[in-house]
């Protein structure tokens, strides 16, 4: 299954508008993702990327715009090839864990006898094999959120669309999970996942969409969205006045008993020349490249960054 | 097409199982027969009030001579005419006037025949009088006639068949066939009103539905309905059969329906499986719109009392072959399978049921997909124009 021909993009799509009611979810998506790339899709709740899913995935239609999964208009002509993860988990309570993961197989395709094998396996692998018997209304949350992910790979797709794959996890299982996905990928799967956590997505993603309002914002490679960014340089300095400060760039903010500003275009060594020069009396200096963070904030705007954090917070607290 | 019965199937086998291998099953399977039980055990009681206590009670007060004639022209009578078909006589004091009597807070007749045989006079409630005014003049002439009314003896002339009692007997097999059909549908179809509750309350929907086209989901959870009321109509079933052996009589024998017996039980079968689709799939449909069991609950009895009007409307044409109402139920969806399965005991052409199959089965597809493009629409969302999705493919 991974050695068939891949089209170049997993999933697209064109003009994607999807409205309920008054409310435009999705409002013009325009979105590729690299086929055998993990691909990390960025916003805040309520910013349309479950929305977006569902619509690239086939159980919603959009209003307006083109989609195509692993190069198939029609999504779930392409269901034996996809596996997905949503945002709310739902397995049958009283189904053996072993049983669940070979029932979303073979809703996929794959024969049961070959689910259920490769279920007990998987389970059994992952140091869950006394629970492959038990029914998931006995397992905890976390276990039944593992049987499910197993659900979504056992029948080993081309596509894995995960959506906020690490809500409800603790640290130890996002840890787990991560190294899952990076196993995925270099198998050559593709992986599309949704978070509102901005350390997942720099972890482990090739390509982000930050997406708010429902519209992208940024679509391109983490580094793409770093660089959007100068670096961030700070500089304490022994003497507080000179000729020195003449050197430094307009918009630089003194704060903590630093200096702050963008690295400016020409580089820092005119900058440290004139340090140096002057007798400021360096006593540091870093230049720091922005993280995906900051690059979200000025991206998306202080308020979806705001509102990301919240919703991390409220699910920790969780 | 054969992706989505694959799928299809898939989840029929996980609900089929869910279902069969509860123990709650066992009470599925064993709660018809408490009331046949039940039943048998109280049936003595129930003999009785049938035999005795519902006949009307007729006061008599007239000379104790004349009592006495009409008493023996009952007794001669009922000989003949068993006791059910004539009401039941007392003797009754001949004052106060019959009118007083009725009126009285411990009077326990329907009314009272006073004055004689020759000239009966009947007091009592005009409907009671009407009712039994036959009845009282029998059994005065009778009375009257008393030694000289002669019983007379009726010669049999014995015939192996006999095409009238044939069509009688037909009828009567259409109807019970009607009766057994709807209340196997009516006890089974029901059930399906709830089943997408649980992949809706547990959040099992948005797997199946990125899975599978919806109208598979549909399609899967009729089948292992199906399925599952086959079991318990065979159980039912073998055990019926095995308390009619038991307790058939001797030399007596079921009339043969118009296109025989097993053509009938295959009919049958095929018959109940389109009732119960056609209805399931609107049922499933239905059901598939409620967000909670407390809707199912609300939902359940207009949709109960919506079937008892398609039965009453199937049973109205089942002695009327070939009139406008019976090839209206035929042609009617949903009453189809009733009208049907009677035609099955009278006329013996098996043409027109293949027709009939073909026709309910191209309704429970077309019901299917209205019901997948209203789950689309208000549960999952989604949709565009109707027309547009109705004949949109399964997988979009």
């Amino acid at each position: 299954m991974i050695g068939a021909p891949q089209p170049t993009y997993a999933v697209e799509g064109h003009g994607l508008v999807k409205t309920f009611g008054d409310f435009r979810a999705v409002d013009g998506i325009d979105i590729a993702v690299p086929a055998g790339s993990i691909y990390g899709i960025l916003g805040p709740n309520g910013a349309g990327k479950t929305t977006m899913l569902r619509t690239l995935l086939g159980i919603i239609d959009p209003d307006e715009g083109e989609r195509r999964l692993l190069g198939d208009p029609a999504p779930l002509r392409q269901a034996r090839n996809v596996g997905y993860l949503p945002e709310e988990r739902g397995l049958y309570p009283s189904m053996k864990a072993f049983e669940a993961v070979a029932f979303m197989g073979a809703l996929r395709g794959l024969p049961l006898r070959i689910g259920r094998e490769r279920a007990r396996a998987m389970l059994a692998d992952y140091g869950m094999g006394a629970s492959a018997e038990k029914p998931i209304r006995q397992l905890s949350k976390g276990m039944a959120q593992t049987v499910q992910l197993f659900g979504t790979i056992v029948h080993e797709p081309r596509l894995i669309v995960l959506d906020e794959p690490f809500s409800g996890l603790d640290a130890f299982n996002q840890g787990k999970l991560e190294t899952l996905i990076r196993d995925q990928a270099r198998r050559g799967v593709t992986v599309l996942f949704s978070t509102h956590v901005i350390a997942h997505a720099e972890r482990l993603c090739e390509r982000v969409a930050i997406v708010a309002g429902g519209k992208v914002r940024f679509e391109g490679t983490v580094d793409d969205a770093r660089n959007r960014l100068r670096p961030q340089v700070r500089l304490r300095t022994r003497a507080s006045d000179g000729g020195w400060r003449r050197a430094l760039p307009p918009e630089t903010l003194a704060q903590d008993g630093a200096w702050h500003f963008a690295l400016p275009q020409e580089g820092i060594e005119p900058l440290l020349r004139a340090l140096l020069d002057g007798h400021a009396g360096i006593e540091s200096l870093s230049i720091e490249r922005p993280g995906l963070h900051d690059a979200f904030v000025a991206i998306a705007g202080e308020a979806a960054a705001r509102q990301m954090q919240a919703d991390q917070v409220r699910e920790e607290a969780a | 097409m054969m992706e989505m019965m694959r799928a299809a199937l898939v989840i029929a086998r996980r609900d089929f199982t869910a279902v069969v291998l509860s123990r709650t099953f066992i009470f599925f399977l064993l709660g018809p027969l408490f009331p046949i039980v039940i039943g048998m055990a109280f049936g003595g009681l129930g003999d009785k009030i049938s035999t005795a206590d519902l006949r009307p009670v007729v006061g008599v007060a007239m000379s104790p001579a004349d009592t006495a004639r009409m008493q023996r022209a009952h007794a001669r009578l009922a000989e003949r005419m068993g006791p059910q078909a004539l009401p039941a006589l007392r003797r009754v004091p001949l004052s106060p006037a019959p009118r007083v009597q009725l009126a009285r807070a411990n009077a326990d007749v329907m009314v009272i025949v006073s004055g004689s045989p020759a000239q009966p006079v009947m007091t009592g409630q005009p409907q009671d009088i009407r009712r039994l005014e036959g009845d009282i003049s029998l059994l005065a002439s009778a009375a009257l006639a008393e030694k000289s009314l002669h019983m007379v003896h009726v010669e049999a002339q014995q015939v192996a068949t006999s095409v009238g009692a044939q069509s009688q007997g037909r009828l009567v097999i259409g109807r019970i066939a009607q009766i057994v059909i709807f209340f196997l549908t009516i006890l089974l179809a029901g059930m399906i009103l709830s089943n997408l509750v649980e992949e809706k309350t547990n959040k099992i929907i948005e797997i199946l539905a990125a899975a599978v086209p919806v109208d598979a989901i549909f399609l899967g959870k009729l089948m292992a309905m199906l399925a599952m009321s086959f079991v318990g109509i065979f159980f039912w079933g073998a055990t019926a059969f095995g308390v009619f052996l038991a307790l058939k009589t001797p030399g007596v024998s079921l009339p043969v329906p118009a296109v025989g017996w097993p053509a009938f039980l295959m009919l049958a079968i095929l018959y109940f499986a389109m009732a119960y689709t056609l209805l399931g799939s609107l049922f499933l449909g239905i059901g598939a719109q409620a967000a909670t069991v407390r809707e199912v609950q609300t939902l359940n009895m207009p949709v109960t009392m919506g079937q008892m009007l398609i039965f009453f409307f199937a049973t109205y044409a089942v002695d009327k072959m070939g009139s406008p109402p019976e090839i209206a139920a035929v042609i009617l969806p949903f009453s189809s399978p009733f009208a049907m399965i009677a035609r099955a005991a009278q006329v013996d052409a098996i043409w027109p049921h293949l027709l009939a199959i073909a026709w309910q089965m191209i309704w429970v597809g077309l019901i299917i997909r209205i019901g997948v493009l209203l789950f689309r629409r208000h549960v999952l969302k989604s949709g565009g124009g109707w027309w547009k999705q109705l004949f949109r493919s399964a997988t979009g």
